[in-house]
């Protein structure tokens, strides 16, 4: 009795009790302890009005300013709403919304080339740091079992340190009279030093390098788990070892391999310092476009209009992740 | 699936790793350089250390930096913590597929979203930019991340000690503290940590939410790195990096402790049975 609102789960699983009642409005109304329903009611709301009044509402925000007109004025657009008017004034401002930054989206070819080459370098980048990754997780799952978390350890060490400062490193190495073309030079490998740094190929390097472990991970779980004597039994009954590989390890490796892939793709496609540090301007890529859209034009409805339209994007790799992350621990229990 | 290391998984443990580290190591290497160039090695020197210690505007946003990592992974801890409180123990309630999803919708969202939809907020009422918009930021990204951590500590352990606690008439605030919080101490810790460096790295959402005068660390180093690469910025990199590392072995080996003593209790008693 006592617990029934800390464990409403259980409660809800029985038939004879009738379904729990739902937050806010109506907290448990036992005799014994009515604190305990309020407990529960703040205990909800808390985090929850948090995440209402700094993640939610901002986002309705952003809408809005999306469809409102630029202006040279603090803050650079046109009023949302003038309250004291009350519906009327509602309704005249919903009168005077606009999908003008839409259309201007649409019509620049510059967003377009932006949006689209997101899209290519967040996918090519996720094939790249998957046949980066793959070879690594197989190493470490393949490993003594003493090492194992000593290596996933080391995975993950470079992910608490500074992306900015990873990004930054790789500056140093890139540049033209960089230590890689100083490397090669000397080896006598190259003749003129390469051009890589304000390239899209050092984009590729740096998203590969700062998401790395966000690969190696989810893959390193999956081969870890993978029961060797299937292995044994392919490779007993005459299967080639690349034969095994592709049609044992590779499936099997699947559902790591697909959340390592949403998990680089997803972030990178909205990337913002990657390609500002190290793609220079040759590199369009929409999360910068919106930086300079907002700090350098202060155009702020149209860099909410891009926002809108990039999360629209991310919409549907962000549901079919989260759909295959559900199924995934599903299959594990 | 442990065997026996072959040469190609052993090259590729190697190469791999080299690919993590080695950056890292050349930019603390060349921290130590004499010459003002990075990029050419001149000699052993530390004196680019003893310049950030002179440098005023450096310091002052390095401690921006800490007040705002400390402040905000403390609220982010305890806002996480009560949310997957929520999400591991209130079962079902109204709003609920809005509130997971505003959970998990953090962790993937894009930081120029999440930093320009904030400034949009402050911006519309009327809150003036500085310290504590950037500490709403961090938090309300950070807690995100400690809630689906705290969750996953919460979801392992056994509910039968809460239960026996409430049964003999433990109120559920005095059960939480005397029962559950050491339970899952190791995650709320673990949560706290990567809230605090989670601050430490931001510079997007940052640099949508300063106003004058509260200018983070990431900020400053990153538009020094805008103007070149500079040994004094390898020198800054190098000391958060070890910062970083630390902590991260500094917790490693408490929870390996915390661990140990819980087995070697765990013996105890049973000896005693």
């Amino acid at each position: 009795m006592t617990e029934t609102n800390l464990f409403p789960k259980d409660l809800t699983r029985s038939e004879t009790t009738p379904p729990l009642r739902h937050e806010p409005e109506a907290p448990e109304n036992t005799p014994t302890n009515p604190v305990r329903g309020w407990g529960r009611f703040a205990l909800i709301c808390v985090p929850y009005f948090w995440l209402l009044l700094f993640f939610f509402i901002p986002f309705l925000i952003v809408a809005k300013i999306s469809l409102s007109q630029a202006a040279i004025a603090i803050p650079p657009y046109l009023p949302l709403m003038d309250w004291s008017k009350g519906v009327m004034g509602l309704w005249e401002v919903a009168k005077s919304w606009s999908l003008d930054n839409y259309i201007w989206l649409k019509e620049d070819a510059l967003y377009w080339q932006a949006y689209t080459s997101s899209l290519k370098i967040a996918f090519l980048s996720t094939v790249l740091t998957l046949l980066v990754g793959f070879p690594i997780a197989y190493g470490m799952a393949r490993a003594p079992r003493a090492w194992h978390t000593t290596l996933v350890m080391m995975v993950i060490l470079p992910f608490w340190t500074s992306f900015l400062i990873r990004v930054y490193a790789w500056i140093g190495i890139l540049k033209t009279d960089g230590l890689l073309n100083q490397a090669l030079l000397f080896t006598g490998v190259i003749n003129e030093p390469l051009i890589i740094l304000n390239t899209s190929t050092a984009v590729y390097v740096g998203i590969v390098y700062s998401y790395l472990p966000f690969m190696v991970l989810p893959l390193y779980s999956s081969l870890e788990k993978l029961d060797t004597t299937l292995i044994e039994a392919a490779e007993d009954l005459g299967c080639p070892p690349w034969k095994t590989f592709w049609r044992v390890t590779v499936p099997l490796a699947m559902p790591g391999m697909i959340a390592g892939c949403f998990l680089v793709f997803i972030p990178a496609l909205g990337e913002f310092v990657i390609p500002d540090l190290l793609g220079g301007s040759s590199t369009l890529m929409i999360g910068k476009t919106l930086w300079i859209e907002f700090f350098s034009n202060r155009d702020w409805p149209v860099a909410s209009a891009v926002a809108i339209v990039l999360l629209g994007l991310l919409i549907v790799p962000i549901m079919m992740f989260q759909r295959h992350e559900t199924r995934r621990n599903e299959g594990d229990m | 699936m442990p065997a026996k290391p072959s040469w190609f998984n052993l090259t590729s443990l190697v190469l791999g790793f080299s690919f993590l580290y080695l950056p890292i190591v050349i930019l603390i290497v060349f921290s130590f350089n004499e010459s003002r160039l990075v990029t050419v090695w001149a000699g052993f020197s530390t004196k680019w250390y003893t310049a950030l210690l002179h440098n005023q505007q450096l310091l002052e946003a390095a401690w921006v930096t800490i007040k705002v990592g400390a402040i905000s992974a403390t609220l982010a801890t305890i806002l996480g913590t009560l949310a997957a409180l929520v999400l591991a123990r209130q079962g079902r309630f109204l709003g609920r597929t809005l509130f997971s999803g505003m959970i998990y919708a953090p962790l993937v969202m894009p930081e120029v979203i999440l930093g320009l939809s904030l400034l949009l907020l402050f911006v519309a009422i009327d809150q003036n930019r500085g310290v504590w918009t950037i500490i709403i930021a961090h938090t309300t990204f950070s807690m995100c991340y400690v809630a689906v951590v705290v969750q996953s500590r919460l979801s392992g352990f056994d509910r039968s000690l809460e239960e026996a606690a409430m049964d003999l008439g433990c109120p559920p605030v005095r059960t939480f503290f005397r029962i559950t919080l050491p339970q899952i101490f190791p995650g709320v810790a673990a949560g706290w940590m990567l809230a605090f460096t989670l601050s430490l790295d931001d510079l997007v959402i940052a640099s949508f939410n300063s106003g004058p005068g509260s200018t983070t660390l990431p900020m400053k180093i990153y538009s020094q790195v805008r103007l070149g690469v500079t040994p004094e910025i390898n020198a800054i990199c190098t000391l958060l990096v070890l910062l970083v590392t630390l902590g991260v072995i500094i917790a490693s080996i408490l929870t390996k402790r915390q661990k140990l003593k819980r087995i070697e209790e765990e013996r105890l008693a049973a000896a005693h049975l």
